[in-house]
């Protein structure tokens, strides 16, 4: 089954084209690992996914409501204990049970600190034990492993590897090597939006007034 | 939905969240305006609903750019976007805890701070309604002031300068309300238009904010 396609997808950032002529499908229980240099506009494609702003060409489709993303920052509230925050957004998800997600996500002895004291690290785990209450088919992950260590990653690998087992999907951008060897990876250097003088396309208009 | 508002108001009274500070700087506006004016009763009666007023205003004022910048900061606001409430949703939840945790305690407190300035007995009533009825319109039309700001730095002084004008309605009606009451005249022009645009902009302004938000997250 098919949860994501993209076809002929372009996306810009700042009113410039950074990634044109995007065609790839993510079916069920399969994970697509995006890589390329910084700058490519890893974030920005996945920005322009999870319907955050518009697409410069192209169509995107998968099932409604069936996104979660992560992004750079993992939107936690620095004043509420972990429970609290992930109370949140199960509720904002309409899921109600973060138990599992505390386990998978090895959190459980850190339930009642507030997030202020949690390491960076933790912070991470934290931040992807949301996307387990979300409840969601589709994961778009931005960099998920920054600062975490290889225990933490592999406990992240081992996350993902249930999502996929349980018939979800993920599309993770990243410069490590997450042990995934499953993941089908797509470098999307190919896909570097060309200068308008070669036959690329212009930004959008009112953008470059943005 | 609830969630948001449960988390906005616990996130406003633990360390920080600002819960408090909008009362206090009214208390200490009022208590100021004695010293500038003189201790005359009478003077002191005339201008307290404009006082009593401006004061609210500059009140909700200090707490506006806190609505989306917090959650824009942490990254939670692009997490919002991608949940499943509608934007629109979120602004009037945000909206609605910004006016418990600043409007409603102002409304409580009008009474008090009303005798330090000599207002009329009669007016009391009077002034609580109109705050009652117009500090919801401060907050919701504050939603667009911070949505439009939201990701500048040091966008304070520039949503002040946006949202201050737009407040203007709320000021001479609610103002107005007050002094009628206060002198035994017809209070039901002012009372409507004030119920008016509170109504109109609760309605209207959550979808120039969530529009003004989707526009700053690109």
């Amino acid at each position: 089954m098919t949860m994501l396609s993209v076809a002929g997808l372009a996306v810009s950032r700042g009113g410039l084209p950074v990634l044109e002529n995007l065609d790839f499908t993510l079916e069920a229980g399969h994970a697509l690992v995006l890589r390329g240099p910084n700058g490519i506009g890893k974030t920005t494609l996945l920005r322009t996914l999870a319907g955050l702003q518009p697409a410069l060409a192209g169509t995107v489709s998968m099932p409604p409501e069936s996104m979660a993303y992560a992004a750079h920052s993992d939107g936690l509230k620095s004043t509420l204990t972990v429970r609290e925050n992930l109370t949140f957004w199960s509720s904002v998800y309409a899921t109600h049970d973060i138990e599992p997600a505390l386990d998978r996500m090895n959190l459980r002895s850190l339930e009642h600190r507030a997030a202020l004291s949690l390491s960076a690290g933790q912070k991470r785990r934290l931040g992807l034990a949301r996307l387990l209450v979300t409840g969601r088919p589709v994961w778009v992950l931005d960099e998920p492993t920054v600062s975490l260590d290889t225990a933490s990653v592999a406990l992240f690998a081992e996350a993902v590897r249930g999502h996929l087992a349980s018939g979800g999907a993920a599309l993770i951008a990243t410069h490590i090597d997450l042990g995934l060897d499953e993941a089908r990876v797509l470098d999307l250097g190919p896909f570097k939006a060309r200068p308008p003088e070669e036959g690329g396309m212009m930004g959008a208009f009112d953008e470059a007034f943005l | 939905m609830i969630a948001l508002l449960l988390r906005d108001l616990r996130l406003a009274v633990r360390a920080g969240g600002g819960f408090g500070l909008g009362l206090a700087f009214f208390l200490i506006v009022v208590t100021l305006v004695p010293f500038g004016v003189g201790p005359q009763g009478e003077i002191l009666a005339r201008i307290a609903p404009g006082i009593l007023w401006l004061g609210a205003l500059l009140a909700c004022l200090l707490s506006l750019d806190r609505i989306f910048a917090l959650d824009y900061e942490d990254g939670s606001l692009d997490l919002l976007v991608t949940a499943p409430i509608p934007l629109e949703g979120v602004v009037s939840i945000k909206a609605l805890a910004h006016w418990i945790t600043t409007g409603l305690p102002l409304v409580v407190a009008a009474p008090v701070f009303g005798i330090l300035l000599h207002l009329a007995p009669e007016a009391q009533l009077w002034m609580i309604v109109a705050l009652l009825l117009g500090t919801p319109a401060l907050s919701v039309l504050g939603t667009f002031g911070a949505a439009l700001t939201v990701g500048l730095k040091r966008g304070g002084l520039l949503l002040s300068l946006l949202v201050l004008p737009f407040y203007v309605p709320t000021l001479i009606f609610g103002a107005e309300l007050v002094r009628r009451g206060a002198e035994g005249m017809n209070t039901q022009v002012p009372l409507l238009m004030l119920a008016g645009i509170t109504a109109a902009t609760i309605a209207l302004v959550p979808f120039a904010s969530a529009a003004a938000i989707r526009v700053n997250l690109r």
